[in-house]
C-alpha cells in the first residue's frame, strides 16, 4: 500500500542536531547565551558552540545537580544558560535543584534534555525516561517544549533563547524524518494545526507527530478525516486550539513518547473535562518502564506508532 | 556605606539577636539557634565588608553579593538586610505570616530586596554562587561573591560537586564561609555524621582554607573576612571555616542543638531579651 502523505521528507536527522545547530546560532546572535554540559557534549551536539565560544562554555563533569545550580547563578548574573544532558539526568536526578533554584526562583535557565523516551534504544530503561514531561509540567513557572523534528527543534532552540524564564526543552537521539519547514517561526505555547480534518483530532507531540501524519493518511484511505495538531509546547498548553478542534471533531487521540500518566494526554483530558467532555484515547506508555532494543522495535512493542494511533482513533470515533 | 566602629557593630549584633528572638517567638516557629551564632558574621559582612547597594538589583553587577545557602537562618538574614536598608525594619514583624515577603525560608517570588535565589533545601547555594561568580568573570566585574553554608549542610553531596568545580575553574572571586557550630537538628555533627577534618577536606579539593577560631568575636570575624579577601584573585576559591556557637548571646540557648528549630516561650523570651540590650530600637 502506498500512502499519500500530507507531509513528506527527503532527509532524516536527529532532533538533538537541531538543538546543537540552534544553540550555536543563538550563541552567535546573543553574547549572553552560555552553555553547560555534564560530560555529554558530543551526545548533545554542543561541541560546535564550545569550540567557537570556549569562554562561554562550562564542562561541569558528571555532576548534574551542580550544573543546575551553576546555571541558576549564571542566570542571576544576566547570562542565558543552556544546560544540556540526557533527559533522565536533566529531570528526575535533579528535580529538587530545578524546583528550588530554577523554577521557584524563576531563573532564566534552559534545561536541554536529549535522549528522551524509548527511542534512545539499546541503552535500556535506566536511560529511557518516560516521566520527564510530567515532572516538568507540574513545576510552576516552567515552560515545557517537545518539538517533532530537526527543523522544529532548531527553531524552538532559537525561540527559547529569546524568551525570559525557565524552560525544559526535550529532544532525542534517533534519526527522524524532517517534515516541517526550515524557515518556520516557532511560537511558544501556540499549537500548530498541520492537517485539517473533521471526524477525529490527533494531538501529537515530539517524534509522534510524524506517526500522526502517517496515521492521518491511513485513516483517510478508510474514509476517516483526521485533524492533526502538533502540540510542541506542553506547557503552557494551547487550550483554545484544543477546544476549537474537538468542538468540530467531537473526539480525540493523544500521542506521545511518554507515560500516559502525567503526559500530554493527561493535560488534554483536563482541558476537555473542564470545558467540553469528549471521548479521548491515549497513545503512550502504559505504566511501565522501557527496555533495550532498536528504536523502531521499541515503538512497535509499546504501541507508539501510526497503526496504533489509527486503532485509537477508531475507538474514539465509536465512543462519540 | 560609612565604616562603623567595633562598638557600633557590636550594638547591631545585639539588636540582630533581639530581632531574631522576637521574630521567631511571635510566630512560635523558625530557627533561632544558628542565626544567633552567626550575628557577628552577618553584621561584619553587611556593615563592613560588602561593597553593596541596598537599592537592590537582581543581577548584582558592579557590587559584592551574598548568598545564604542554609536558608533556615532566614530570621538573621532578614534582620541584617532590614537594618542595612534593604527594606523597612517594620516589615520584620511579618516574618512567616500569611502574605509576607519574609517567607520561612528565603524566596524570590515575593521580590524581597536582597534575596536572589530561594534556599532552604540544603546543598544548593554554593553552586548558585559559583555561577554568579563566573558571570562576574565573563563581565570583567571584579566584585566578590560571598556565601554562607551550614556545617551539617556539608553532608549533602552537591556541595562537593561544587567544591570540585570551583577549584577546577579557579573561581577565585568567591569566599565561602561555613558556620562551623558542630550542631544539627538531630544532635552534634560528630554523632549524626562526622565531618572529620574539614580543613583537610577543602584543601584536598583545591581550596585556600582559613580558620576563624573565634566566630563570635567581632574583631576576629572581621580579621578573618579581611584575610579571606586578601586571598581572592589568586587562582583558588577561598573557604573560611567560622567556628561559632549555636545560640550565642543567650545563656540557656548556647552550645546546644536544642534551639535549632524551637521558638522560645514568653518567659524564655523575656529572660533572653533581658540579656540583650535594645540598641537600635526594636521593630
Amino acid at each position: 500500500m502506498s500512502l499519500y502523505l500530507k507531509f513528506t521528507y527527503t532527509e532524516k536527522k536527529d532532533t538533538r542536531s537541531g538543538f546543537g545547530d540552534g544553540f550555536l546560532e543563538a550563541g552567535r546572535k546573543n553574547p549572553n547565551v552560555v552553555g553547560l554540559c555534564a560530560d555529554l557534549i558530543g551526545s548533545l551536539k554542543m561541541g560546535a558552540f564550545q569550540k567557537e565560544f570556549p569562554e562561554r562554555f562550562f564542562q561541569t563533569g558528571i555532576a548534574e545537580a551542580n550544573m543546575i545550580g551553576i546555571s541558576a547563578g549564571l542566570a542571576i548574573g544576566g547570562k542565558i544558560p543552556f544546560a544540556g544532558t540526557f533527559a533522565n539526568f536533566a529531570t528526575g536526578r535533579v528535580y529538587d535543584q530545578i524546583r528550588q533554584s530554577v523554577a521557584y526562583s524563576n531563573k532564566n535557565v534552559k534545561i536541554c534534555a536529549s535522549h528522551a523516551g524509548l527511542t534512545l534504544g539499546e541503552d535500556g530503561a535506566t536511560h529511557q525516561i518516560l516521566e520527564d514531561l510530567g515532572m516538568m509540567k507540574m513545576l510552576p513557572h516552567m515552560t515545557v517544549i517537545n518539538p517533532c523534528d530537526y527543523n522544529q527543534t532548531k527553531a524552538a532552540t532559537l525561540a527559547i533563547a529569546e524568551y525570559e524564564g525557565p524552560v525544559y526543552l526535550r529532544f532525542g537521539r534517533p534519526s527522524w524524518p524532517i517534515f516541517t519547514p526550515a524557515d518556520q517561526k516557532f511560537e511558544i505555547g501556540k499549537a500548530w494545526k498541520m492537517i485539517d480534518g473533521k471526524d477525529v483530532t490527533i494531538f501529537a507531540t515530539g517524534h509522534m507527530v510524524w506517526e500522526a501524519n502517517v496515521a492521518e493518511a491511513m485513516l483517510r484511505e478508510e474514509g476517516i478525516s483526521a485533524e492533526v495538531i502538533n502540540i510542541h509546547t506542553i506547557k503552557p498548553l494551547d487550550e483554545e486550539a484544543i477546544l476549537e478542534s474537538v468542538k468540530k471533531t467531537g473526539c480525540a487521540v493523544s500521542a506521545e513518547e511518554h507515560q500516559i500518566n502525567g503526559g500530554l494526554g493527561d493535560a488534554i483530558a483536563q482541558t476537555l473535562a473542564r470545558n467540553n467532555p469528549a471521548p479521548l484515547e491515549y497513545v503512550g506508555v502504559n505504566d511501565s518502564f522501557g527496555e533495550s532494543g532498536t528504536p523502531t522495535a521499541l515503538l512497535d512493542k509499546y504501541g507508539l506508532n501510526a497503526a496504533n494511533i489509527v486503532k485509537a482513533a477508531k475507538k474514539a470515533l465509536k465512543r462519540k | 556605606m560609612e565604616k562603623q566602629s567595633i562598638e557600633q557593630l557590636q550594638k547591631i549584633c545585639t539588636q540582630l539577636r533581639r530581632d531574631v528572638l522576637r521574630m521567631v517567638h511571635a510566630v512560635q516557629s523558625g530557627h533561632p539557634g544558628a542565626p544567633l551564632g552567626c550575628a557577628e558574621f552577618f553584621v561584619a559582612l553587611y556593615f563592613d565588608q560588602l561593597r553593596h547597594n541596598p537599592d537592590f538589583k537582581m543581577d548584582g553587577k558592579g557590587e559584592d553579593i551574598f548568598f545564604l545557602s542554609n536558608g533556615h537562618l532566614s530570621a538573621g538574614w532578614y534582620s541584617v538586610l532590614a537594618r542595612s536598608g534593604y527594606f523597612p525594619v517594620e516589615e520584620l514583624k511579618t516574618f512567616r505570616k500569611i502574605n509576607s515577603r519574609l517567607q520561612g525560608h528565603p524566596a524570590t517570588h515575593e521580590h524581597l530586596p536582597g534575596i536572589r535565589v530561594a534556599s532552604g533545601s540544603l546543598g544548593q547555594g554554593l553552586s548558585v554562587a559559583l555561577g554568579v561568580a563566573q558571570a562576574k568573570k565573563l563581565d570583567k566585574d571584579d566584585h566578590l561573591v560571598y556565601i554562607l553554608m551550614g556545617d551539617g549542610e556539608l553532608q549533602e553531596g552537591q556541595v562537593w560537586e561544587a567544591a570540585m568545580y570551583a577549584a577546577h575553574f579557579g573561581v577565585d572571586n568567591l569566599i565561602a564561609t561555613v558556620d562551623y557550630n558542630g550542631q544539627q537538628i538531630d544532635g552534634p555533627t560528630t554523632e549524626v555524621m562526622d565531618l572529620k577534618n574539614l580543613k583537610a577536606k577543602w584543601e584536598a579539593f583545591g581550596w585556600e582554607v582559613i580558620e576563624t577560631k573565634k566566630g563570635n568575636d567581632l574583631s576576629s570575624v572581621l580579621e578573618g573576612l579581611e584575610k579571606a579577601k586578601s586571598l581572592t584573585g589568586k587562582g583558588k576559591p577561598v573557604m573560611n571555616l567560622l567556628y561559632t556557637e549555636m545560640g550565642y548571646g543567650v545563656d540557656f540557648m548556647v552550645g546546644t542543638h536544642k534551639w535549632h528549630g524551637s521558638p522560645p516561650s514568653d518567659e524564655q523570651l523575656a529572660d533572653a531579651l533581658g540579656q540583650l540590650e535594645e540598641t537600635l530600637g526594636d521593630y
